[in-house]
């Protein structure tokens, strides 16, 4: 019995309606539209979203090629340029910041150095930082959050205890105070090397409770469910099910909680490297040029529009991606 | 209520023991792990073997952990003397230690900068709250309209900008382009307008970044909450929209933000770090900067403290209002 529902037919026999019904989803799930898929198409549909996603690609290509980008625009990021420099006030000749089609962004003030050249390799630092303390704080955050949800009693005592603690710290302070005590030289790091390293251990450390507490949440709905009590049944191991039937369950809202953390641990690392604990210089990192231009605010305000404008670019291109990817995937979201 | 009070306390008091305990860890323990003497930093770069002795013995570095964890508890709660050889100095309660660089004690500086950083977090905190919940609850209530809209993209915008890129362009908008405010800070018992002056700019960059957050949150919560049953059965009964509004709702949403609430003003009066930094306020946050640069551990750790008793407190604070917006809490 294949009758369309809106055949006459079916209205005179209720049985054949209901069969109907059911042929008709069966028909429709030949198409197969897994999970993924669904929220792909959902995400494609959103302008703002994509919008983010492209320039955060495009992020991405531009601090993994920052040498060749910098080579080819013909600017070395340490090189000085004093004769750009009004050796009376120190800030750039010329209008703009010293704006040229030479030096695109213009120059620093008293160093000459072209901001664009530095703005490049500053990305470099900043995704860095951003994706891999994110990539710290989705390890510890899902392995410990799915071994508090799984387990419960006193191991989900003790972990959520930890993380309610963690989460009342007064983070940014707690991270300049434990960057500012790391040594500069360890593991056979030195320089920029363990500024970058100590940031991403010590940032991530720090948001692990909000993917935990997430992942534990569900986690401890999830294996309440039929096909992990099916999954025992059938005779699966505590790591089986923990990592074959949970794990993948829980990638959802892993993936939405990441993308919302890596704009903030962008913004935490500019505002270290701006308090002067991040990576010193001469390597050039967003935060640090900002913190540069307090003194020229008033003479050279192109100096601090320009890494401003790539901190706010950059962190409101993963947002809008963000909030794109949490409404795609949790078709309950508000927005 | 009394018991979840008691409860809270005790919570809160051990929550304290651990955060002193953590903060010793990060300045005295973790530093010797990676290999850093304090002793020669407290001394200075080019230092002499024996005056790094002198200060090691002085500052016990050398005892056990577990005694100079001791000593330093004893410190704060009831004042501990240093001594070592005939160079004897009492600290008395609250001994936050005296600084690596000028041999101030900490504990006076530190409540001298304090109040700058109260004004500064519970200004702004005002504003936030004001604006921020008003915006995300208008928003919700006409959502999909042109107020919803622009408001959640100015909203998505203030959480993208970093507060020393917003306090920067202020400055150099209203306080060197427009001279509007003179950009210092002035002691409120010196010159009410010269304080109003100097604390406008900084309050309204901070508030705009957590009313952003907060305007956000709002919404979701608020939109979350209008779907629940209890709102439709309260409608059901004939109860005008405004009450359903004002008395059903709101009491759900403001949940959510009052925790944020707490966590934020708690974590802001301990040292609202970057915006003293660019609005060169003379506060906690500061301080602590400046004692960051000069490797002056008793001053960070002493702030560091400070903080978290800020968002324990605050924290503390939050949950008894909890208890008087949702009863259950009460009984849980």
């Amino acid at each position: 019995m294949t009758a369309p529902l809106h055949e006459p037919a079916a209205e005179a026999a209720p049985n054949a309606v209901e069969e109907a019904a059911v042929a008709g989803t069966a028909a429709k799930a030949v198409q197969g539209r897994s999970l993924g898929r669904i929220a792909w198409e959902r995400l494609k549909r959103d302008k703002l979203a994509l919008t983010g996603g492209v320039v955060v690609l495009v992020l991405i290509v531009v601090a993994a090629l920052a040498p060749v980008l910098a080579h080819l625009y013909g600017q070395d990021p340490d090189a000085h340029h004093e004769n750009l420099i009004d050796p009376l006030f120190g800030t750039p000749t010329g209008s703009l910041g010293g704006i040229s089609g030479e030096h695109w962004l213009g120059v620093e003030p008293v160093s000459g150095r072209d901001i664009f050249a530095r703005i490049l390799y500053g990305a470099q630092i900043s995704l860095l930082v951003g994706f891999l303390s994110a990539l710290v704080a989705v390890v510890l955050g899902t392995v410990f959050g799915i071994l508090a949800g799984f387990f419960g009693g006193w191991v989900d005592s003790l972990i959520s205890r930890v993380m309610d603690g963690l989460l009342a710290f007064p983070q940014l302070l707690f991270i300049i105070a434990l960057v500012s005590v790391m040594p500069t030289s360890m593991l056979g790091l030195t320089g920029t090397g363990v500024r970058v390293f100590v940031m991403i251990m010590v940032i991530g450390f720090f948001g692990w409770p909000y993917i935990g507490r997430v992942v534990r949440g569900q986690t401890l709905s999830l294996r309440e469910r039929e096909y992990v009590e099916a999954a025992r049944s059938l005779g699966a191991g505590r790591l089986y099910i923990l990592f074959k039937e949970l794990l993948p369950n829980l990638v959802a809202p892993i993936i939405v909680y990441t993308t919302m953390m890596i704009p903030t641990n962008i913004l935490t690392e500019a505002a270290l490297s701006f308090l002067g604990v991040g990576v010193k210089p001469p390597t050039a990192s967003w935060g640090q040029m900002l913190s540069n231009a307090i003194d020229y605010y008033d003479s050279d305000p192109m100096y601090m529009v320009v890494p401003g404008v790539a901190i706010f670019v950059t962190v409101l291109a993963f947002n809008l991606f963000g909030d794109g990817v949490r409404d795609a995937l949790d078709p309950k979201g508000s927005r | 209520m009394l018991a979840y009070l008691i409860r809270r306390l005790f919570a809160a008091a051990v929550m304290l023991v651990v955060v002193v305990l953590a903060v010793f860890c990060i300045f005295f323990v973790v530093p010797k792990w990676a290999g850093v003497d304090i002793a020669t930093s407290f001394v200075g770069k080019q230092a002499d073997p024996a005056a790094v002795q002198a200060v090691r013995e002085k500052l016990g570095l050398d005892d056990p952990i577990y005694s100079q964890v001791w000593e330093f508890f004893k410190g704060i709660f009831a004042g501990r003397t240093y001594a070592a050889g005939g160079d004897v100095t009492h600290c008395a309660a609250p001994c936050f230690g005296y600084s690596f660089r000028s041999e101030q004690a900490v504990w006076p500086v530190l409540t001298d900068r304090f109040p700058v950083t109260l004004q500064l977090a519970l200004g702004a905190a005002v504003l936030w709250l004001v604006f921020g919940v008003a915006a995300g609850v208008l928003s919700a209530l006409k959502r999909g309209s042109l107020w919803d809209r622009s408001a959640m993209v100015v909203a998505l915008a203030g959480v993208s900008l970093p507060i020393y890129f917003t306090g920067l362009l202020s400055l150099a908008i209203f306080v060197y382009g427009l001279k509007w405010f003179n950009g210092e800070y002035v002691p409120i018992d010196e010159s009410f307008t010269g304080w109003l002056g100097g604390m406008i700019l900084p309050w309204v960059t901070l508030a705009f970044l957590y009313a952003a957050m907060y305007a956000r949150i709002t919404r979701a919560t608020m939109l979350e909450v209008l779907g629940e049953d209890y709102i439709r059965t309260a409608r059901a009964k004939g109860l005008r929209e405004q009450v359903v509004i004002r008395k059903h709702a709101m009491r759900s949403t403001m949940t959510p933000i009052l925790t944020m609430l707490g966590m934020d003003l708690g974590a802001l009066i301990g040292g609202a770090v970057l915006t003293e930094t660019t609005f060169s306020l003379p506060g906690l946050g500061q301080k602590v900067l400046d004692a960051i640069k000069n490797q002056d551990l008793p001053f960070i750790l002493g702030v560091t403290l400070i903080t978290s008793l800020a968002v324990l407190i605050a924290n503390l604070v939050v949950d008894v209002l909890y208890a008087v917006i949702d009863p259950r809490v009460r009984l849980a």
